[in-house]
């Protein structure tokens, strides 16, 4: 088998560790698909979103009433640059085989991804002290569905990766886990992706509504 | 459901939820049925046990069947299930048509609420109980052959999704024994669905079971894509593949995008139910109307991921058995993909008479007729493939060529009913309800029905018995004709769908007729447990160890019957289109390779069958709201995900030597087996090789 400059979109170990690079074709290319899938997903929370925020609002606020921009826009900072440390993550996962550059990384994004997860809950305690639930309205059930979807992706993120860092210490720099890393990359560069949707169509076009 | 709303271990679930002891208290017929059901499944389970007790199964079911990962008996397993289901299912048909054709001014043999929850587990268990698994089965079994790989790109992954999809369908079978199901169909609609209008365990029942194999299909589509995308044998290129592999292909593809929509669904409607959200509510801005769609945006794809790999095995079928290419091989590759494209484009056709517009409704009713146009490629192709064949009208040929008839007959319909104005004439009544089981019975019931007699000899080394197979076909074609045609009529008289009691004496005709055909069916089902049993039994004389029994053209033919755990010792080269056919005209068929390479397979793994059973007890306590059972079951599913994470020793070598061996020793047996004529296929004198023309 001769190996393909590059056997998958995205980053590749290519140059740096061809027998990884190999391995990596068929793992890398389902977890592509498997994305797809959840996009999927989200595209429906979406649409669904769409159809109740103006029609489902019934006795209930309208999204303007109950957003708190500000808070929104620093867990979306938060999010934002926990992708770019994911990214000096990949970074170091290809180029620095040894030294601790890879973990520190690591570690920064989990802080930054659990600080948005923080803020996200203090927004969604603020709302439910305000008396917005999900119960309330059809636009509220799907807000909260499709926010908290998002949420529990990040947290799955967040767990994975803790994962990963008893593995990159337990069985070390093995192909196994640096694929584990790529594709937890993928997801969280994803998530990011879905987020700055969900800031755009529902924060920031949802409190001109 | 009990009333009290204290904390109990046990939520819900009360003595009076046992079907026996609710039949106990309320001695009716409806209820006596009910009660025997449930014994039924207790019994079947404890014969089993007993059975496999006896006969010391248990450590062979354990290590060589449940714990594997290997593709071939995962889809055995798949198949296994799918019969299982089948065979409730059909039984509930024929209990329905039963009540029907006595209850015309007369109340029948089954309660409303009896009827309703036979109709909504008969069509819940058709679909995602029987022809899912059937058809993810036979993927499973054939397609990784067919491309020349040793196994899916992720066989836990694979096993996982067989035990998902088990899992859901454990969960509606306790359902006969602890509690009720749903009666709100197979598709569930709210606001019927709701809280307020069916409150108890019956729709959670439906959520939780269709949630889980709804996740195990998304896992199955994306493993036989990436498996086709990039586990190809050398030399096998996209348009070398059989169209079974294409028809898998496009079948992963809509998987994958087609999935969604049902888990969203289905866990917007419990969110309703459970945590009084308002997704499809009456009030607060609920819309039930985003159900209809949400669900039918899964619902039209499904269709084809059930038909099109059916299509698959026509094609390879009616190709075998003509002794010819198969016709326009890529006009049924381009019809194939236009299908799956199109399927995403009419699911509004389900509900044209929601309101949502004329405008609207013609543009879905048209686009729906346009999927007639590549089926009817199709048809053409195998038609044609026919033209000029040798066609030997086997068991599995016989189905395929009722399918065209019959197929033909159904599409015409539903061409008819994909016009606006005509649909809200028809909407809802029987009329459909032949229209859908004139494209699924043939369209996949007997596809797999084909393809379980076409290659079963591959899987087990033995073929089927051709004289009860055909009995069993002339028993499904004639009950299938005898069952759904008068219900075209009494659609058309205005008899609607799922009606409990009937007050127009001129459907009692039409209604025996009907029940004959329905027990005909059944008969059709019993005749293939004949034709198994009978064959088990004569499985000395019907062997093919060679593994060719039927002049096959592609490459899953090449190997043993049954195949090695690696499938191929080497990893085959492809030179053409029908790799097997190519291998047998230019002679390089049953060569000795070069040189032999040791071989790794996965091991085995109780990863799955763990993952499984905590799903069923997840699905469980949800439905009966035993809420540390579910933390604990769910905890349990990615616990074991987690750990096994951390194993590193997955996969063994099996020795060049021991490959070597056991290969050549087939080799040395096919050369010696005699060459059968095709006119001989069906005697004794047929071990697996085949006599090769041109």
């Amino acid at each position: 088998m001769n190996t393909s400059p590059l056997s998958h979109p995205g980053l590749n170990l290519g140059s740096v560790d061809e027998y990884s690079h190999e391995e990596a074709e068929p793992v890398i290319f389902g977890f592509w698909i498997f994305l797809m899938a959840d996009l999927v997903l989200f595209a429906l929370l979406f649409a669904t979103y769409a159809t109740m925020s103006v029609q489902g609002q019934a006795d209930g606020p309208s999204p303007a009433d109950i957003f708190d921009l500000s808070s929104a826009f620093i867990g979306t900072m938060l999010l934002l640059a926990s992708s770019i440390t994911f990214g000096m993550a990949s970074l170091a996962l290809k180029y620095r085989a040894d030294g601790p550059h890879l973990v520190l990384w690591l570690v920064l994004t989990f802080i930054l991804g659990a600080g948005f997860i923080g803020m996200e809950l203090r927004d969604f305690m603020t709302m439910i002290a305000q008396g917005a639930v999900p119960q309330l309205s059809g636009f509220l059930s799907s807000f909260y569905l499709l926010v908290a979807t998002h949420g529990i992706h990040v947290t799955a993120g967040l767990i994975w990766m803790i994962v990963l860092l008893i593995q990159l210490r337990v069985m070390g720099r093995t192909t196994t886990v640096k694929l584990r890393i790529m594709r937890l990359a993928l997801f969280w560069h994803m998530l990011d992706i879905v987020w700055v949707c969900i800031f755009s169509f529902v924060y920031l076009y949802g409190v001109t509504l | 459901m009990s009333a009290e709303s204290s904390f109990s271990l046990l939520g819900n679930l009360g003595a009076q939820d046992i079907s026996f002891v609710h039949a106990y208290e309320n001695p009716v017929m409806s209820e006596f049925i009910a009660a025997s059901a449930g014994g039924f499944m207790v019994v079947g389970a404890v014969i089993v046990i007993a059975l496999l007790s006896y006969y010391r199964g248990w450590r062979s079911l354990w290590f060589d069947w449940l714990t594997s990962v290997d593709h071939k008996k995962v889809g055995i397993m798949y198949i296994v299930v799918a019969f299982v289901m089948l065979a409730r299912a059909i039984i509930e048909a024929v209990l329905m048509r039963y009540h029907q054709s006595i209850a015309v001014n007369d109340p029948g043999i089954l309660s409303p609420d009896h009827f309703g929850q036979l109709f909504s587990t008969h069509g819940s268990i058709m679909i995602f109980f029987v022809a899912m698994p059937f058809v993810s089965g036979m993927m499973n079994y054939i397609m990784p052959q067919q491309i020349g790989a040793r196994d899916v790109s992720f066989p836990l992954l694979n096993a996982i999704s067989l035990w998902l999809t088990a899992a859901g369908a454990a969960l509606v079978m306790i359902s006969l024994v602890v509690g009720q199901f749903s009666t709100g169909g197979w598709t569930a609609y709210p606001p019927y669905t709701s809280i307020e209008f069916s409150p108890g365990e019956g729709v959670d029942y439906w959520i939780w079971s269709i949630s889980l194999t709804s996740i195990g299909s998304t896992l199955t589509g994306l493993n036989f894509a990436t498996t086709i995308y990039k586990n190809r044998a050398p030399g096998m290129t996209l348009f070398r593949m059989p169209l079974f592999c294409w028809t898998t292909l496009c079948t992963s593809i809509l998987m994958i995008f087609a999935m969604a929509p049902l888990t969203i669904a289905t866990l917007m409607l419990a969110l309703d139910r459970y945590a009084g959200f308002h997704f499809f509510t009456n009030d607060s801005g609920g819309n039930m109307m985003n159900y209809a769609n949400l669900f039918w945006l899964f619902g039209h794809p499904e269709v084809y991921i059930l038909i099109l790999p059916a299509f698959g095995v026509f094609s390879e079928v009616i190709s075998t058995f003509s002794g010819k290419v198969i016709y326009g091989y890529k006009s049924l590759v381009f019809a194939t993909m236009s299908i799956a494209v199109l399927s995403f484009t009419v699911w509004l056709h389900h509900f044209f008479t929601m309101g949502q517009g004329a405008n609207v409704n013609a543009v879905f009713g048209i686009a729906t007729m346009l999927i007639g146009v590549p089926t009817g490629v199709k048809v053409y192709d195998w038609l044609l493939t026919m033209v000029r064949g040798r066609i030997r009208l086997s068991t599995a040929m016989l189905f395929s060529i009722m399918f065209l008839v019959t197929f033909v007959l159904g599409g015409l319909t539903g061409v008819i009913l994909a016009n606006p104005p005509v649909d809200f004439a028809v909407h809802n009544s029987l009329f459909l309800v032949a229209h859908f089981h004139n494209m699924v019975i043939p369209g996949v019931l007997f596809g797999m029905i084909a393809g379980y007699q076409f290659w079963f000899p591959k899987a087990f080394g033995f073929r089927l018995s051709e004289r009860w197979g055909k009995a069993s076909f002339w028993c499904w074609s004639i009950g299938f004709y005898l069952t759904f045609m008068p219900l075209y009529a009494l659609g058309l008289m205005g008899a609607m769908r799922r009606t409990v009691e009937w007050f127009r004496p001129e459907y009692l005709g039409w209604l025996q007729v009907s029940f004959a055909g329905a027990m005909l069916l059944l008969s059709g089902f019993l005749l293939l447990a004949v034709q198994l049993i009978v064959s088990v039994r004569q499985r000395e004389q019907r062997r093919v160890p060679a593994g060719d029994p039927w002049d096959g053209r592609s490459l899953e033919w090449s190997n043993s019957a049954p195949p090695p755990e690696y499938n191929f010792a080497v990893i085959p080269q492809v030179e053409a289109r029908d790799a097997f056919s190519w291998m047998k005209e230019h002679k390089k068929a049953y060569l000795s390779p070069d040189n032999y390479e040791d071989i790794t397979v996965p091991k085995n793994s109780m990863v799955a069958p763990v993952i499984g059973v905590a799903a069923i007890v997840f699905g469980f306590a949800l439905v009966w709201h035993i809420w540390w059972l579910a933390i604990v079951s769910f905890t349990g599913i990615w616990g074991t995900v987690i750990a096994r994470s951390f194993v590193t020793e997955t996969e063994r070598v099996i020795p060049a030597s021991e490959v070597r061996a056991d290969h050549e020793a087939w080799l040395a047996r096919v050369r010696e087996a005699p060459v059968t004529p095709r006119e001989r296929e069906d005697t004794s004198d047929n071990v697996g090789r085949a006599e090769v023309l041109a």
